[in-house]
């Protein structure tokens, strides 16, 4: 089926040689990071994790996303989602192929990153999170393009393919809840150190990734012959306004819990995120930004009439991942180590190599991505024909 | 390759030198082993504990004076380097404010003198020390011998998972090549390259010959080493005769330094 990937138009060659040169950019400043060390980002002694740890976060829950159609389809049998379910585990692929592409620009000694499996530690939750992450990238390929295959050639798939689709179920939940441990199990981090903590990765993860995913139907559509269906948009829509609402729910709960117990250890993070601290306000805008857009994502997804006007459903989606980019890319983990566990206030930033290093690794996901899409969206309609 | 009788010749011919190769090699090797009669062993003046324990008489540190010497005399023979900017500072043993060093232990009226005294802060060596528990290559590690919480800077990935995983910030990251950053260097210690975490190691290579940490040797008796599980051993008997606190105890890491107040 790969070649269905050579063969495009001008305009796919046009977007995949810009997304190859942000790539080559982002590459030359990786190379200066290597030869340098990390001290090229924003990190600091307080601030270990940055920009790309953040975002290597919020790509896990795109990932753990792309089982919302899934689950529907295979578990419930709805039917309708059968249209795209390939979309969906091929964009779980890109999804965890970024994140493991961000956990290796962010080593010091990515050389050495063997050692993880030499020296295999099942104390730790990093040696965890590279097992769940790797046999989810493992059971999206196997499932998704034993699937696909056996659409182009009009049989059902094989019956030993089922017991795999099956586990990649929980396994989705596995990967964002294993994330979430990386960081809710650590004394002295007050502000991760909830048990919802896992249940609200997971909230926003099937907000952000089904949002994702129905702008991805929107451009599908747009770019090419194969209708995802207004059905299936429509029903996506419906979860990402269920996972939403109930995003904003479990923040309002740590909120409470922080605010009503008085503990200072559980409020400080969210003072500093929210309201700034001892005049440290980098984040203010931004986090509050944030929860604004997830209050106009939830307002137009819940009522029927603007969700079902797909322009606005479009604003909606966009709203939302914006929303839930922020919340996780910038206020998560940098809130978590500010103030440090000695109570002095580092803020952290990320600087333009950083960030052009991010874009390439986001560029990276797309690219891979887009020629996932090509070759789902090429067999989609030849069948069709 | 195409498969004619010249190459399929050839190689028969490397198979069978590498295969004569080995034996040679391994010849070799034990002759080595046995010249040398390398085995692993403590050193005959080594001090030996159960759990390394420090016990820091506050009261004895007035000013930033005092402590001084003490952190230079760790940071220069560790090979510390000494950089300008704050986020890529490098740092085993520093200065806090009681605030800073006990943030879950201060209040609002403060004895004065206690108020403005300088805190030694390090690695607290604890008992069940998070960072271990996080690092996902077994890089930090938890000495059985005598409780001190090592690092391998040759296995270390980078990650930072125990920099994050320890609620003292005691751990530091090479954020580029701390070489040039080094005063003076000790060539006794090893350096550090950049992309590692670094952080006190109790200065076990100066235990393994029988002397004690730097700092401690630094402190004029404000500070005292020694066995938390031997009941005669100067620490335990501070312990006894002193009230001592540690820093966030209730996290249940059990630190190994002890201050007086």
């Amino acid at each position: 089926m790969l070649e269905l990937a050579i063969k495009g138009s001008k305009k796919y060659y046009g977007w995949v040689t810009a997304l190859l040169l942000i790539i080559g950019i982002g590459f030359l400043v990786y190379l200066k990071q290597l030869n340098v060390g990390l001290g090229i980002t924003g990190m600091s002694r307080d601030v270990t994790w940055g920009f790309y740890i953040a975002n290597f976060t919020f790509l896990v829950g795109v990932a753990a996303g792309g089982v919302m159609v899934v689950l529907p389809y295979y578990l419930h049998d709805y039917k309708a989602f059968g249209r795209i379910t390939i979309l969906g585990e091929f964009l779980a692929i890109a999804a965890v192929i970024m994140c493991v592409t961000f956990i290796l620009v962010d080593l010091g000694q990515p050389m050495r990153v063997f050692n993880v499996f030499i020296y295999f530690s099942p104390r730790s939750v990093l040696f965890w999170d590279t097992i769940v992450l790797n046999g989810y990238l493992f059971l999206n390929l196997l499932v998704g393009w034993n699937v696909l295959e056996a659409e182009r050639n009009g049989v059902h798939y094989r019956a030993w393919l089922k017991p795999f689709i099956y586990l990649s179920i929980p396994w989705a939940v596995s990967i964002h809840t294993v994330t979430a441990y990386l960081y809710c199990g650590l004394p002295g981090r007050g502000f991760w150190m909830t048990a919802i903590l896992a249940p609200r990765f997971l909230a926003s993860a099937f907000a952000a990734g089904p949002a994702f995913l129905i702008l991805l139907c929107m451009i599908v559509r747009k770019t090419t012959d194969f209708d995802p269906g207004k059905e299936q948009i429509q029903s996506l829509a419906k979860i990402v306004a269920y996972a939403i609402c109930i995003n904003v729910f479990f923040f309002l709960c740590e909120v409470f819990v922080a605010f009503y117990s008085n503990i200072p250890e559980h409020m400080v993070h969210l003072k500093y995120l929210y309201a700034g601290l001892n005049g440290h306000t980098l984040l203010v805008p931004w986090m509050w930004a944030s929860l604004i857009f997830m209050g106009i994502g939830i307002v137009l997804l819940v009522n029927p009439v603007t969700r079902k006007n797909e322009s606005v459903l479009i604003v909606a989606c966009i709203v939302i991942f914006i929303g839930t980019y922020i919340d996780k890319g910038l206020g998560m983990i940098s809130g978590g180590f500010v103030p440090n566990p000695l109570h002095h206030i580092n803020e952290y930033w990320p600087t333009l190599p950083e960030a052009m290093i991010a874009l390439a690794v986001w560029a990276l996901g797309l690219l891979v991505l887009t020629v996932l899409f090509k070759i789902a969206i090429g067999v989609k309609e030849e069948v069709q024909a | 390759m195409e498969r004619t009788r010249r190459n399929i010749l050839k190689l028969f011919g490397i198979s069978a030198l590498g295969v004569s190769v080995k034996p040679v090699f391994n010849a070799f090797a034990s002759e080595a082993g046995h010249l040398t009669g390398y085995r692993m062993e403590k050193g005959k003046n080594a001090l030996k504990a159960r759990q390394w324990a420090m016990v820091i008489d506050t009261r004895q540190f007035h000013s930033p004076d005092d402590l001084k010497p003490l952190i230079d005399a760790c940071h220069q023979a560790h090979n510390v380097p000494d950089f300008e900017n704050k986020n890529h500072e490098i740092k085993w043993i520093w200065e806090e404010e009681y605030h800073h060093a006990f943030p879950n232990k201060t209040t609002q009226f403060l004895n004065e003198a206690v108020e403005h005294r300088p805190f030694m802060v390090l690695c607290n060596h604890c008992e069940n020390p998070p960072c271990c528990r996080a690092c996902p290559t077994k890089a930090t590690f938890k000495r059985k011998s005598d409780g001190i919480v090592m690092m391998d800077f040759h296995r270390c990935i980078g990650c930072r998972f125990c920099m994050a995983a320890c609620p003292f910030g005691s751990r530091s990251f090479n954020f580029r090549d701390p070489r040039p950053g080094i005063p003076r260097l000790n060539r006794k210690f090893p350096t550090r390259t950049r992309g590692v975490v670094e952080k006190c190691n109790f200065c076990a290579e100066r235990l393994a010959v029988g002397k004690m940490p730097y700092c401690v040797e630094a402190s004029n008796g404000a500070l005292a080493f020694g066995d938390l599980y031997d009941p005669d051993s100067t620490v335990r008997q501070l312990l006894k005769e002193n009230y001592t606190i540690r820093r966030k105890q209730g996290l249940g890491t059990e630190p190994s330094v002890y201050y007086i107040v």
